[in-house]
């Protein structure tokens, strides 16, 4: 059998301050990610965020059961398992975000009559967990080769009382933010896929809040490349 | 033609350790198979959760109920509100419709007054004396669909549903700050789409909200 960890990539990308829309600053947490870390799945990734840590693996194009059947495209499922418990209403609605952003992404057309499926498990909880399922479901799609008509992104902004915009932020951080939005942004035309929003806030602080998570992309997308060419590099 | 009715159920609890000043809500949206044929009996479905969390969501997020103001005695007593949703035909554009139902529920919900007996430390109900609750933000939902990424439809019917690429739901209060922008996925959305959706939904919002004062002016004046 062969090292789970035989072709291992681990990139870390310190996060350096960078200046966006005048005065705010978009800071991201350092991130890394591995991939195909696990044997069994046909995809696999564990995306890392500061201290928050999500474990992906990708399994299909597979059979699919003939309730799920969908005839003219594939059947993405996606199960979130929480790091103690039971998987709740939250995780199903965030399931909900996930899937349906993968959807968007991914050519499920190419595979009609069977069935994907994604895991994300939680390995550890430190805010900005819905950008980080997003992040670690794209690099896994990715390992697991799967066709996709672009990639995503996950960014997380808070507002904090002074109405200042934190990107990427902690527990801590997000506890005492104002208003907390998770934006998915695509690779093609950087727009926004996905948007999911906690407390209230007008609609120049949404603007600026899409604006700076479009900045925070252009990083999280040129790590992926790197990642993907250090990995290739190294294989071939 | 979406049919959602809203029940409100107050019981009297003890408030968590954590929030010992705080009373609590809880919704729970139903999506029954007598609805629609799309649902099946037996336990709540993906679709069915993940609207009661948007409830859940747009409730703490809009604060239309202040949590302090469900507290009758501090780290002792509270009122908790069970909000079911109960949708009774399924014709697309379900979130917008619990909204409105929830908030309309919510305004003609009476509460009675509850002291607490200091000898015996049990609650001592008053029936008589009954007072509406606090209402302090009206939220109002306005559901888009986005066919094609460039064709937008305002309150999609149960067709138009399974045919779209993209949803977009935004709710808005009357003061036109933003409670939640909830676009699960699809098809990505340009900056001044976003900006036109937002600006019919404070339109909408407006509209809802004179409907909703009406309808309470009137059930008032009929008893």
């Amino acid at each position: 059998m062969t090292s789970l960890i035989s072709d291992e990539q681990i990139l870390l990308f310190s996060g350096s301050m960078m200046e966006v829309c005048g005065s705010s600053k978009v800071t991201l947490r350092e991130f890394g990610c591995e991939q195909s870390l696990l044997s069994r799945p046909d995809g696999s990734a564990s995306f890392i965020q500061g201290e928050t840590s999500v474990l992906a693996a990708a399994y299909g194009p597979a059979e699919v059961k003939v309730s799920k059947e969908i005839y003219d495209r594939a059947t993405l499922e996606v199960l979130i398992q929480p790091k103690v418990g039971l998987p709740s209403v939250r995780e199903r609605s965030r399931e909900q975000y996930v899937r349906e952003t993968c959807e968007a992404s991914l050519l499920l057309s190419l595979h009609p009559r069977s069935s994907l499926t994604l895991i994300l498990q939680v390995l550890h909880d430190d805010g900005s967990l819905l950008s980080c399922f997003l992040n670690a479901a794209c690099m896994a799609l990715m390992d697991a080769g799967l066709p996709m008509s672009c990639l995503f992104c996950g960014v997380t902004c808070a507002i904090d009382t002074d109405g200042q915009i934190i990107t990427d932020p902690t527990a801590a951080q997000e506890k005492e933010s104002r208003a907390l939005m998770t934006f998915a942004i695509d690779s093609k035309e950087r727009r926004v896929m996905m948007s999911s929003t906690k407390g209230s806030f007008s609609v120049p602080e949404l603007q600026q809040c899409i604006a700076v998570s479009q900045k925070a992309s252009e990083k999280i997308f040129q790590f992926y490349r790197d990642s993907v060419r250090r990995r290739y590099s190294k294989n071939l | 033609n979406t049919t959602v009715i809203c029940g409100i159920k107050a019981e009297l609890a003890n408030p968590t350790v954590e929030a010992p000043g705080k009373g609590y809500i809880v919704p729970n949206v139903d999506l029954p198979p007598l609805c629609s044929s799309r649902f099946r009996p037996g336990p709540p479905g993906e679709q069915a959760q993940a609207a009661s969390q948007f409830i859940a969501d747009v409730i703490e997020s809009s604060e239309v109920i202040q949590a302090e103001d469900l507290c009758i005695e501090r780290g002792k007593l509270c009122w908790v509100l069970y909000c079911d949703l109960m949708c009774l035909d399924y014709d697309g554009n379900v979130l917008d419709a619990c909204v409105i139902a929830l908030l309309a529920a919510l305004k003609n919900t009476q509460l009675p007054e509850v002291t607490v007996n200091t000898e015996t430390c049990t609650p001592v109900v008053n029936l008589e004396k009954r007072h509406g609750l606090n209402i302090h933000k009206h939220p109002v939902g306005a559901s888009f669909c986005v066919f094609d990424d460039s064709i937008l439809l305002v309150d999609p019917t149960a067709e138009e549903e399974s045919l779209l690429t993209s949803q977009l739901t935004v709710v808005t209060d009357e003061a036109a700050r933003l409670c939640a922008v909830h676009k699960p996925g699809g098809t990505s959305l340009s900056g001044e789409k976003l900006q036109e959706c937002i600006s019919r939904a404070t339109v909408r919002q407006k509209e809802i909200q004179k409907l909703i004062d009406k309808v309470i002016h009137s059930v008032k004046t009929s008893q």
